[in-house]
């Protein structure tokens, strides 16, 4: 599944590579004791250390620790026992301290991989290159005031972790792919929330084009797009600009550029001209981070079953198509969800309840899998009476609806609407019958030799009966009465 | 030796605002003083590990509790300005 932009002489690639800046899930912030809460009071959580006070110490967070190195093996990633942190000095209104701590030359966390799942079913893997800790800055609001901008440094010190990819994504579906499945990731393994809408993660994104075969072009770095839609649509105009910059004649300068969703195109920032001379050095505050094998070893006993190994079991035991298994792993709450429906049932009649009724009413009505109306071991009892046949498929779908209304168990529904399946051969033959000596003249069609009518009495059985009839059986009585 | 627009663009990230006239002597004294530290790399230090600490430390770890924030009143006492909590900056237009 290859994208390729038709230029005016000729097709060119585009290359994306992202840094994902990724909330760390805990109580307090990276070298502050304030909270790392979301939200609050402006300033309140927020120690002297996070205001850039002169004389205050930082100290490290160990659980911040902790998530790092577990992400970092969520990723399948080597893990650096020794990492040091660095200074990144810029100079912003929201950055107290004048600089950043971050970590440069020697990450917690070094060379991983992600498994996209694609939509096809098909797999791509996207190279990590490495993954460290930092702090965010403080929030920056510059339209409550005609002359001034307010500063509220909550997040200020909060852990991030940035995590980079390689340059190895080809389209704007395989950034959306990675974006998601690094989501799906984090959240499985509890390190962040994921939460794109709060800025517990952003992206950064780098594209460049190319022709096909050609060694790597000039890219430019889109900051801050907090969407996976928005992720997408920047690579496409920005690929777009690049092709446009280059077929009439003109460079791409390396630059940082801004995505505007409303007027769908890429600006540039220029003040962000001198951005790019950070001048790191190691932190002389704080010491080299390090831990042993142990604390590693630890860490990797309190990993869950993660996405790409529970689709690999849901294709294994319960005979799934890749995308069928890869759909249901996305979120934890999901695939747990479908385990509880699929055991001691058919695997794929399970998944096809869940993700063609369940989720697809889940998402019309917006709701969490955890929100939903129907428990597992009811759709589970429901999937039962298809199968002994109390309820024909059809009037399933019925039965799934109510008891989405009214959440009640299947087997009382079907008992108090009189929703049973007909399976007396008698009331079916009469009720064929009744529609035979109501159609005379398309009777005769088919016994004529025009036997596709015959669906269409199924049809008007079914209707006659509440579609309660089996269809089975139906057919087979029809036909008996009509041919013979 | 150090030119002189370069000392501008060190002025210019540290946000000193050096007047034309002192980028020439500045330049002088930021190369004597580079000088001066270059000589350290006379020293062979092949096989030495940087070193992060004069005494044998290891870095210290806090349990991820809160224990501070919740004084935005002493946090912004010292501003220049501050509104309903913020601090107030001259605004900064992207």
């Amino acid at each position: 599944m290859s994208y390729i932009i038709k230029g005016e002489t000729g097709d060119w690639e585009v290359v994306i590579g992202l840094e994902v800046h990724a909330q760390v899930t805990s109580q307090a912030k990276l070298f502050s004791g304030a909270s790392a809460t979301y939200g609050g009071e402006a300033n309140d959580h927020v120690s002297f250390i996070d205001a850039g006070f002169p004389g205050m110490l930082p100290v490290i967070n160990a659980y911040c620790v902790e998530q790092a190195v577990k992400t970092g093996l969520g990723l399948r990633a080597q893990i650096n026992k020794r990492s040091v942190f660095a200074r990144k000095n810029y100079f912003y209104a929201d950055l107290p301290q004048g600089y950043q701590i971050s970590q440069y030359e020697l990450p917690v966390v070094g060379v991983g991989e992600v498994v996209l799942d694609m939509p096809d079913g098909s797999s791509a893997v996207v190279g990590i290159e490495r993954l460290h800790l930092e702090q965010d800055a403080g929030k920056s609001m510059h339209d409550q005031h005609p002359s001034l901008s307010l500063i509220d440094l909550n997040r200020s010190g909060v852990a991030l972790m940035e995590i980079v990819s390689m340059p190895d994504m080809r389209s704007p579906e395989q950034a959306g792919a990675y974006v998601r499945k690094l989501r799906s990731i984090l959240r499985y393994l509890g390190t962040c929330d994921g939460n794109m809408d709060e800025g517990s993660m952003r992206c950064d994104v780098n594209v460049s084009v190319r022709r096909p075969g050609e060694g790597y072009r000039t890219r430019c770095e889109i900051k801050n797009v907090n969407s996976v839609r928005f992720v997408m649509q920047a690579i496409e105009v920005e690929a777009k600009r690049h092709v446009e910059v280059y077929e009439g004649g003109g460079k791409i300068m390396q630059e940082t550029r801004l995505f505007d969703p409303n007027k769908g195109e890429t600006r540039s920032m220029r003040s962000k001209e001198h951005a790019h001379d950070y001048r790191y050095f190691p932190d002389p505050d704080l010491l080299p981070l390090e831990f042993d094998d142990a604390f590693v070893a630890r860490i990797k006993a309190t990993l869950p079953e993660l996405p790409d190994d529970k689709k690999a079991r849901f294709m294994d035991v319960y005979g799934l198509s890749p995308y069928d298994a890869s759909v249901l792993v996305v979120e934890r709450e999901r695939a747990e969800y479908f385990e509880a429906v699929a055991k001691g049932r058919d695997g794929k009649k399970a998944a096809n309840w869940v993700i063609t009724n369940l989720f697809g009413m889940l998402n019309k009505a917006g709701l969490d899998v955890t929100e939903s109306p129907v428990a597992a071991d009811q759709l589970g009892q429901l999937i039962d009476l298809i199968e002994d046949g109390t309820v024909s498929g059809r009037l399933a779908k019925e039965v799934f609806e109510i008891m989405w209304e009214e959440r009640k168990d299947p087997a009382v529904i079907v008992e108090e609407r009189g929703m049973k399946q007909v399976t007396d051969s008698g009331a079916i033959e009469a009720a064929c019958d009744e529609v035979i000596a109501a159609n005379p003249e398309k009777a005769n069609d088919i016994r004529n030799g025009k036997e596709k009518l015959i669906a269409w009495f199924i049809g008007q059985v079914m209707k006659q009966t509440q579609g309660k009839a089996n269809p089975g059986a139906v057919q087979e009585i029809l036909k008996k009465k009509l041919l013979g | 030796m150090l030119d002189k627009s370069t000392v501008r663009n060190i002025a210019f990230l540290a946000r000193i605002d050096v007047p034309d006239a002192d980028l020439e002597p500045l330049a002088h004294q930021l190369s004597g003083i580079l000088d001066w530290v270059e000589q350290l790399q006379e020293v062979n230090t092949d096989g030495v590990h940087p070193m992060s600490s004069v005494t044998e430390m290891t870095m210290t770890w806090r349990p991820d509790e809160v224990t501070d924030g919740g004084h935005r009143d002493k946090v912004t006492a010292n501003a220049p300005a501050a509104r309903d909590g913020f601090f107030a900056v001259p605004k900064v237009v992207e």
